[in-house]
């Protein structure tokens, strides 16, 4: 019979049952849940609301930015790998789209899917040497590695050159051809779909141990290996997830444009963009991303309105000027100011 | 392909990579006092750019004459940042650290635009202009200043860092700030003469630049993004590390060009920082 030790825990401490019962991440409470699925509704609702196209086109943008900022969020704001190079991912997904449907009249959605095998492949090509260097050492290995693709599918003859691809227009069979014309309505939707597929594994990710050890090699990545997480293999996880999201954006902001270029789709500004807006909303958080874009996209659309076309720039500045602020004043994004005003502490 | 042509480039490599050297021996100065890396630094280079040239416009002053002038202007704007941004994110965690001076480097880009127009402009009869012919080979004569102001410029600030007390008083802020702090030093002024002494660096890569160099809101994007590889490649913090890259990639640069394909260039300096790195993850002569 032993005694009750005071360096070993009785099972039955019912403090600690209760300490070792609560969930890292607590399931969303009713509150949530309505929350939610009001903005589910009105999501669903809005394009019925707002007929105008432009207003359509300002949703459907954020929904891809969205998509494409979620993917980075995976890598970067729940793993802790800081890549500025996610152009690439977006740049695979789009060529995959539009070369195959152009060249071998392939449907653009076999093409996205082929775009999300080809780039998860060059995900894990990047990842397993370059997940050996720490910060900035991978930072900026990821913004070259974005440069060499811009490059090479700049010289790339074969897939259009600094031409790139126009996606020939059919009118017949939209669905097959993923091409909208008489509405908007439908890109709208697909949009919607992808980011809140998106959103669903980033939450299950929140809960799930995939995602604990995930945090754990942001936090202390020594740590996390001496007590036996396969620190590469999870990275390579996260990175593989990131490119899937982030190719997926590329496909669907190609069949949108339905013309493709490398300046358009392989920019450094792009990988730096989502960077931006998840950062603006809060980083590693499921809703940073989407709320960073929501803010952002409608912000830059709306100065370059307002100021027209004097090509002065003032959209950016006042971009650069939010950033500088957000960062400097509130780094854990909009969303570390939504839990405070709604009295939470915020658990990034 | 003659010889001729192979020693003209490997000069005019040679020529480029001290540039580079001393626009990323200020990145690295900051980076290894305080492992922040600024990514606002090539506009800072194309401020100093604008400068000269406004100086230029409006007083005649020539480019080698508003050295001085320049260097101490942007040597403000470090401090400037310094105090007004970066003190505030010293401990925050990189990517904030990353966001906050791409914030920056976006504001004052699409600033110069604002008021400058995004017109390329140069600077139409500067002092240094023509070239010389040594054996067979041309050289321009604003480059090879550039270049050998460049060479002074880093000669200077190696000296200054590791010669003058104030600079033994910068290197101990690098090695431990605490340490350095108990011994009198304040790290806070270490950290803005950090910042004032690495933008007056690329201030004046920027305007011996301006002598035979178009200036435009962006011409700090390439610049800065070699310098950055150019750091990283010779290892965060390192000064040495920052010359014997910067030459390296101005070689490798020019010969790339020559040899493989012009358009490619910027891909084999890229992929031979990749190649490096993945040697040696820390650089050439990293410590961090």
């Amino acid at each position: 019979m032993a005694a009750p030790g005071f360096l070993s825990e009785t099972p039955d401490d019912p403090e600690l049952a209760a300490a070792r019962a609560e969930p890292l991440r607590a399931p969303p409470s009713r509150g949530q849940w309505i929350l939610g699925a009001v903005i589910g509704v009105c999501l669903l609702a809005y394009p019925l609301v707002f007929d105008q196209p432009y207003q359509q086109h300002v949703l459907i943008m954020i929904f891809i930015y969205a998509l494409m900022a979620q993917g980075w969020n995976v890598l970067a704001g729940y793993c802790g790998q800081i890549s500025l190079g996610q152009a690439v991912f977006f740049g695979i997904g789009a060529y995959s789209a539009a070369f195959l449907f152009s060249n071998f009249q392939i449907s653009p959605w076999l093409g996205m899917a082929v775009g999300v095998v080809v780039s998860m492949v060059v995900a894990l090509l990047i990842g397993i040497p370059t997940f050996r260097l720490k910060g900035h050492y991978f930072a900026i290995a990821t913004l070259v590695i974005g440069e060499i693709a811009q490059t090479v599918f700049i010289n790339w003859e074969y897939v259009g050159g600094a031409t790139g691809i126009w996606i020939p227009i059919e009118w017949d069979a939209p669905w097959f051809a993923f091409q909208f014309h008489d509405s908007k309505l439908p890109y709208y939707y697909i949009g919607l779909g992808f980011l809140a597929l998106a959103c669903l594994c980033v939450y299950w990710l929140e809960r799930s141990r995939t995602g604990l050890y995930f945090r754990a090699i942001r936090e202390e990545p020594e740590a996390a290996s001496s007590l036996g997480t396969d620190v590469t293999r999870y990275k390579l996880i996260a990175i593989m997830v990131s490119a899937a999201f982030t190719s997926v954006a590329g496909s669907l902001f190609t069949q949108y444009i339905l013309v493709i270029d490398p300046e358009t789709v392989f920019p450094l500004i792009l990988s730096i963009l989502v960077v931006l807006m998840t950062m603006m909303g809060g980083v590693g958080t499921l809703w940073g991303p989407i709320i960073g874009t929501a803010v952002l996209f409608p912000l830059s659309e709306m100065t370059r309105i307002y100021f027209g076309g004097s090509g002065g720039a003032e959209d950016l500045m006042i971009y650069g000027a939010l950033i500088l602020l957000i960062s400097v004043f509130y780094p854990r994004g909009l969303i570390g100011l939504v839990h405070k005003v709604m009295g939470r502490g915020s658990h990034a | 392909m003659t010889t001729e042509i192979i020693l003209q480039t490997i000069i005019s490599g040679l020529l480029m990579g001290f540039i580079y050297a001393l626009v990323a021996a200020g990145l690295s100065l900051i980076f290894g006092l305080m492992e922040i890396v600024n990514f606002a630094h090539g506009e800072f280079m194309m401020l100093s750019m604008y400068a000269a040239f406004w100086l230029y416009t409006f007083f005649g002053l020539d480019p080698l004459l508003s050295i001085p002038i320049c260097a101490a202007l942007l040597f403000g704007l470090g401090v400037a940042t310094h105090y007004g941004i970066i003190r505030h994110i010293l401990d925050a965690p990189m990517m904030v650290q990353i966001t906050a001076t791409f914030g920056l480097a976006i504001f004052l880009r699409s600033l110069a635009q604002f008021l400058w127009t995004p017109d390329f402009r140069t600077i139409p009869d500067p002092i240094v202009a023509g070239r010389i012919e040594v054996m067979g080979i041309f050289l321009g004569v604003p480059q090879l200043v550039a270049s050998a102001g460049c060479v002074l410029a880093f000669a200077f600030l190696y000296l200054f860092i590791s010669r003058t007390e104030t600079g033994l008083a910068l290197q101990a802020t690098a090695q431990d700030r605490e340490a350095a702090s108990l011994m009198g030093i304040r790290p806070d002024r270490m950290y803005a003469l950090g910042w004032g002494i690495g933008s007056a660096c690329v201030a004046v890569a920027g305007v011996l630049l301006t002598s035979y160099y178009f200036i435009f809101p962006e011409v700090g994007l390439i610049f800065a993004l070699i310098a950055y590889v150019t750091v990283a490649m010779g290892g965060f913090g390192s000064l040495i590390g920052a010359l014997v890259a910067g030459v390296l990639i101005g070689l490798v640069e020019a010969l790339g060009g020559l040899l493989i394909d012009p358009a490619f260039k910027y891909v084999i300096v890229f992929s031979m920082y990749l190649g490096i790195v993945l040697v040696r993850p820390k650089g050439l002569f990293g410590r961090y």
